[in-house]
């Protein structure tokens, strides 16, 4: 069996967010860059745990970006996995994005490809969907737990107001939520053994953005908050009853 | 040219998210010149001729009940079906839409835009606004492609009705068997889903423990809200993992949200900022929550939220 992970830089949680060059660009400057935490927590660290369960999987990770993705490349390889690509390319929209790695599924003909469900940046969710739409693949999104069971995959998944759980035959693309697996530090042995695993770098294929961004705009800044003393509860639902009329 | 509205449903019902996403493709079609129409899939108890109050002028239906079930890869081709010649396919950014709508964009290699809070700019092209950086930010999209798809925030766009009904009629589908064989469902039933919710409740890890989460399920009865908290407070599972909101969990955005004992680290604001009004309620006046507020309380929640709850009840009362 083979599994393919699929992992996005992210700028870190507490990153200041900004815009530079006329509000067009993301403002990079002192930003720490992370493992987008959806690709880390839950479908690579699942992805890990299927591999101790079973030693004959092969376990591969999927970067498309820059060269600068490499820390965190090797970040993800600390965790586990035997071997990481990267697809040489700035980030484009999600289709780009998508269609790097559905080529890359597509050839090294992966059974299983794992997504977090959004990057915390984007925001686009679209990335699972879109790869197992180009491959004709079964899509299960939102998934809350992954099992391996008599060949197939049982999966719960997150649906509109609950969850279930379904089975579906491989090849098969996942995208990964909260409880799939528990957040791991990476051990020395891990970090050692990450510099030596191979990084393949490949260029990517050609194809047209469906999308671009034209600009970003800040939030305008809340008013102020309104104090209301912890004596006076009746004035806050007053408050919330008359004046913002949410009550 | 034409828009359609993808309309959610669950259970025979349609979604509150669904009626938000009518609203905006009909207000689309006024801004385009052009008519709003709407796909159900499934089989639906409520009246859909009421979708025309939302401005939608037809119901196209494909009430197979193999259709309840949402399978992304089945849903995308029959909407993909039933989108005929439309150039502009609206669905809401819920759980359902995430799994569809990538699927969908590659089929009818339509540009999507996921998370949109506001109708395009079409002055120039074709550019839609859409929330960015867990809510930190927005960012404009241009959409290249002829055919587009826009996938709508829930709670970000509101609802609008009037007079109107809308024809409803039956369309022809070939429905493509699924790969997906659902064992088992667990609806959350009797709650209010808290992606949907108007109001939201949340306690944080300052209420000490699990025990003292009837201040918090108290309140949100009262008020008619969903329950929600922080991520600690899934991790140490006092509360239910769907529970966690904030950037590694749910993105909300209700009318009110209400947070008890949550210091309002940034990773929790990321998930809960685009809420309209927000009541911060923490003992410590110096908690960062307090710079994202509105309305605040100073004070211990075990003597300031039963006060609240009672002063809730007299305000129903009268
Ligand atoms: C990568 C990353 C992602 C994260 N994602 C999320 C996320 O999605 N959601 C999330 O919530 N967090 C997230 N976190 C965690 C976040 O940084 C905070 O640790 C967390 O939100 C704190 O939870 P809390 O406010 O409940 O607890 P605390 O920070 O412990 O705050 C408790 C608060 O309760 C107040 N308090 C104590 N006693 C009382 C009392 N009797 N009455 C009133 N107030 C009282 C205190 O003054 C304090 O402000 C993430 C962290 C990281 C690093």
């Amino acid at each position: 069996m083979k599994i393919l992970v699929c992992i996005s830089k992210t700028p870190d949680t507490t990153a200041k967010i900004a815009f530079t060059d006329n509000n067009t660009k993301f403002a990079t400057d002192g930003v720490q860059w992370i493992i987008n935490p959806y690709d880390e927590w839950y479908a690579l660290v699942r992805a890990i745990e299927l591999k101790e369960a079973d030693p004959s999987i092969a376990l591969h990770l999927l970067n498309v970006g820059g060269a600068d993705s490499e820390p965190i490349i090797r970040k993800a390889l600390a965790l586990g996995g035997d071997e990481a690509i990267r697809v040489n390319s700035e980030e484009n929209d999600s289709f780009f994005v998508a269609s790097q790695i559905a080529n890359i599924a597509k050839e090294g003909g992966y059974d299983l490809v794992f997504t977090g469900k959004e990057t915390i940046d984007y925001n686009g969710s679209s990335i699972g969907g879109m790869v197992a739409e180009l491959l004709g693949n079964t899509y299960i999104s939102h998934a809350t737990k992954f099992d391996l069971q008599d060949g197939k995959a049982l999966v719960t998944r997150e649906i509109e107001g609950g969850e279930e759980q379904c089975q579906a035959a491989f090849p098969l693309v996942v995208s990964c939520q909260k409880g799939m697996a528990e957040q791991r530090i990476p051990n020395m042995k891990g970090i050692m053994g990450a510099r030596t695993k191979p990084l393949k770098v490949v260029e990517p294929i050609a194809v047209d953005s469906m999308t671009s961004v034209v600009s970003f705009e800040l939030p305008p800044a809340k008013a102020g908050v309104k104090l209301v003393s912890a004596d006076q509860p009746e004035e806050l639902v007053r408050l919330l009853r008359e004046e913002a009329k949410v009550i | 040219m034409s828009i359609l509205v993808f309309i959610d449903q669950a259970d025979g019902h349609i979604k509150k998210a669904s009626f938000e996403a009518a609203t905006y493709g009909a207000k689309l079609a006024a801004q385009l010149g052009t008519t709003a129409e709407a796909l159900v899939l499934g089989t639906v108890s409520d009246d859909l001729s009421t979708l025309g109050q939302y401005g939608i002028k037809k119901v196209h239906t494909v009430s197979d009940a193999s259709l309840n079930k949402m399978d992304a890869a089945v849903y995308a081709d029959v909407i993909a079906q039933a989108a005929g010649q439309a150039t502009v396919i609206v669905l809401s950014n819920n759980t359902t839409g995430k799994a569809v709508a990538p699927r969908l964009s590659v089929k009818l290699k339509a540009g999507l835009v996921s998370g949109a809070i506001s109708l395009p700019d079409t002055s120039q092209g074709f550019v839609v606004r859409k929330s960015v950086f867990s809510g930190k930010a927005f960012a404009n999209i241009a959409v290249k492609t002829d055919k587009k798809i826009i996938a709508l925030n829930p709670n970000a766009f509101g609802t609008e009705t009037g007079a109107g009904s809308a024809e409803v009629a039956a369309v022809q589908a070939s429905i493509p068997a699924s790969n997906v064989e659902v064992v088992a469902v667990n609806k959350v039933s009797g709650e209010v889903p808290l992606s949907e919710a108007d109001i939201v409740v949340s306690g944080g890890r300052g209420l000490k423990g699990p025990e003292n989460w009837g201040l918090v399920t108290e309140l949100a009865q009262l008020l008619g809200a969903a329950t929600a908290c922080s991520r600690p407070v899934a991790d140490i599972h006092w509360r239910p993992h769907h529970e966690h909101v904030g950037q590694t969990g749910l993105a909300i955005a209700p009318n009110l949200y209400i947070a008890i004992g949550i210091s309002g680290a940034i990773q929790h604001l990321a998930g809960v900022n685009r809420s309209k009004t927000i009541v911060v309620i923490n003992k410590d006046p110096e908690a960062p929550f307090f710079k994202a507020a509105d309305y605040g309380i100073v004070g211990d929640a075990f003597e300031v939220v039963p006060k609240v709850i009672e002063a809730v009840k007299k305000i129903k009362a009268s």
